[in-house]
């Protein structure tokens, strides 16, 4: 259920009332009071109050599926730009590879975009990648799309709502990155669809009964 | 060049108290912010402020280059204020000067009073500030759109960092200087604050005031932002706004 009040756009230091939420993200306090620290909308999650902020870069979270591209290899790991702050680390003992000899650019090159998960954040924000888990592995073929990071949620949608009807109406194979990296797979002219609707829904994305809209768009196209 | 607080026969302000372009002395230029005008910047903005032209563009945060920048506690914040050669009558010879390293150091400076930097250790935010018409008050300007483009790159602040600048002309205290007044004035004196607790963040003076036409500045200059905060985030706001009423006309949810 979206209430108005959940939709709104606060600004950054605009004093937000809680009442009887707990302070989640996107929120700072001073002086008893509460303030936004990001421009974004206010949404509410198991009596949390959140600020989902409407643009920023991608922060990694444990367990997050990201897609990642190499951009350097060291003597026994990758390091992959997941398009944060931070560069990934994937080590070859977190990978199915178990050529240890082997040199590393002969399994990953720098270029190569994998689908990865975070595994591991230290305290001095070394990020730790994995290959170990189903459904991770190297793309191959297909293309690359970039939305903002922030957006991802909503297109996945509630349970996925929004990327099946996507997959479903278009037969496209789409891969999402929790990092705002798309990989998508398919026919020139579906995929060049799918891409048009991604960044249809980047664009509205801080609106209300997109899925519908979207699936209206993608019949039409059809 | 004529150096500031030259003595003129120049009339800077009129028997009925209005200023050579017509303003009263609490008046401001126009002022115009546009959010997102760069597609390859995390975030942007452009500001116009009377006969100022700024373009901002922020990136990052990301990984501070060269490494020894990196503070491991917490981001810094590069801010680069560059004045393009034809910003100025006389062709300004392109390059930092000792003024443009002044006024970038003291921008950063302000604006780091507002971003949470412990939040990005090891990281640098990038604020590249370009001056393409200069009229008088371009680092409040340049700090005033600085402020939007880093919330429109997301990244995390207590505030929004405002500028505005005041001074004196024919002995009286005005503000918002425009080229003339402040190449003819007696004193300049750009300030900029957090609005919401009323921190000052950036305090400069050029030339001569007593205390009283001080004090009296910074409350002129302090009102004056309050107004310009407004702008700023209308100008935010707007950047969603026009998207929301396309959806209106065509669904009317």
């Amino acid at each position: 259920m979206y209430l108005d009040i959940e939709r709104k756009i606060v600004l950054p230091g605009e004093e937000i009332s809680l009442e009887g939420m707990k302070q989640g993200n996107g929120i700072y306090h001073d002086n008893g009071k509460y303030y936004s620290y990001q421009m974004g909308v206010i949404q509410t999650y198991n009596s949390y109050a959140n600020i989902i902020p409407l643009s920023g870069k991608y922060y990694p979270v444990r367990n997050d599926r990201i897609i990642g591209k190499v951009i350097d290899i060291a003597p026994s790991f990758w390091i992959m730009d997941i398009r944060g702050p931070y560069p990934g680390f994937l080590h070859i003992n977190d990978t199915p590879w178990k050529n240890l000899d082997q040199d590393l650019n002969k399994i990953l090159g720098v270029g190569d975009t994998v689908f990865l998960k975070v595994n591991e954040i230290t305290e001095s924000r070394q990020i730790w990648l994995s290959l170990k888990d189903a459904g991770l592995r190297k793309l191959e073929g297909g293309h690359i799309v970039m939305v903002q990071p922030t957006k991802v949620s909503r297109i996945i949608g509630k349970g996925g709502s929004m990327v099946n009807t996507i997959k479903e109406i278009t037969g496209v194979k789409i891969q999402l990155g929790q990092n705002g990296v798309v990989w998508l797979d398919g026919t020139a002219d579906k995929v060049m669809v799918v891409r048009n609707i991604l960044k249809y829904i980047e664009k509205e994305a801080h609106t209300s009964g997109l899925t519908d809209r979207v699936k209206k768009i993608l019949e039409e196209s059809r | 060049m004529i150096e500031l607080g030259t003595q003129s026969d120049i009339k800077l302000i009129n028997e009925e108290g209005l200023r050579i372009d017509g303003r009263k002395f609490n008046e401001l230029r126009p002022i115009k912010i546009e959010v997102g005008v760069l597609n390859r910047a995390d975030g942007s903005a452009y500001i116009e402020w009377g006969g100022n032209k700024v373009l901002v563009a922020v990136y990052g945060p990301r990984e501070a280059f060269p490494k020894h920048t990196q503070n491991p506690s917490r981001a810094i914040i590069n801010a680069r204020y560059n004045m393009a050669a034809f910003s100025v009558d006389d062709r300004k010879r392109p390059g930092p000067d000792r003024r443009a390293v002044e006024i970038s150091k003291v921008i950063g400076e302000a604006l780091e009073c507002a971003v949470f930097t412990e939040q990005f250790p090891r990281t640098s935010i990038d604020v590249y500030i370009e001056v393409l018409q200069a009229d008088a008050g371009t680092r409040v300007a340049g700090l005033t759109a600085a402020s939007v483009a880093l919330v429109d790159a997301g990244i995390p602040m207590r505030d929004m960092v405002v500028g505005c600048a005041a001074g004196k002309v024919d002995g009286k205290v005005v503000l918002d200087l425009n080229k003339e007044e402040d190449n003819f004035g007696q004193a300049d004196l750009p300030m900029a604050i957090i609005p919401r607790t009323q921190e000052i963040v950036l305090l400069q003076m050029d030339g001569n005031m007593t205390r009283e036409e001080l004090e009296e500045a910074v409350e002129l200059s302090k009102k004056a932002t309050m107004y310009i905060s407004d702008l700023q985030k209308e100008a935010l706001l707007a950047k969603y706004k026009s998207q929301e009423q396309e959806k209106e006309g065509e669904h009317g949810e």
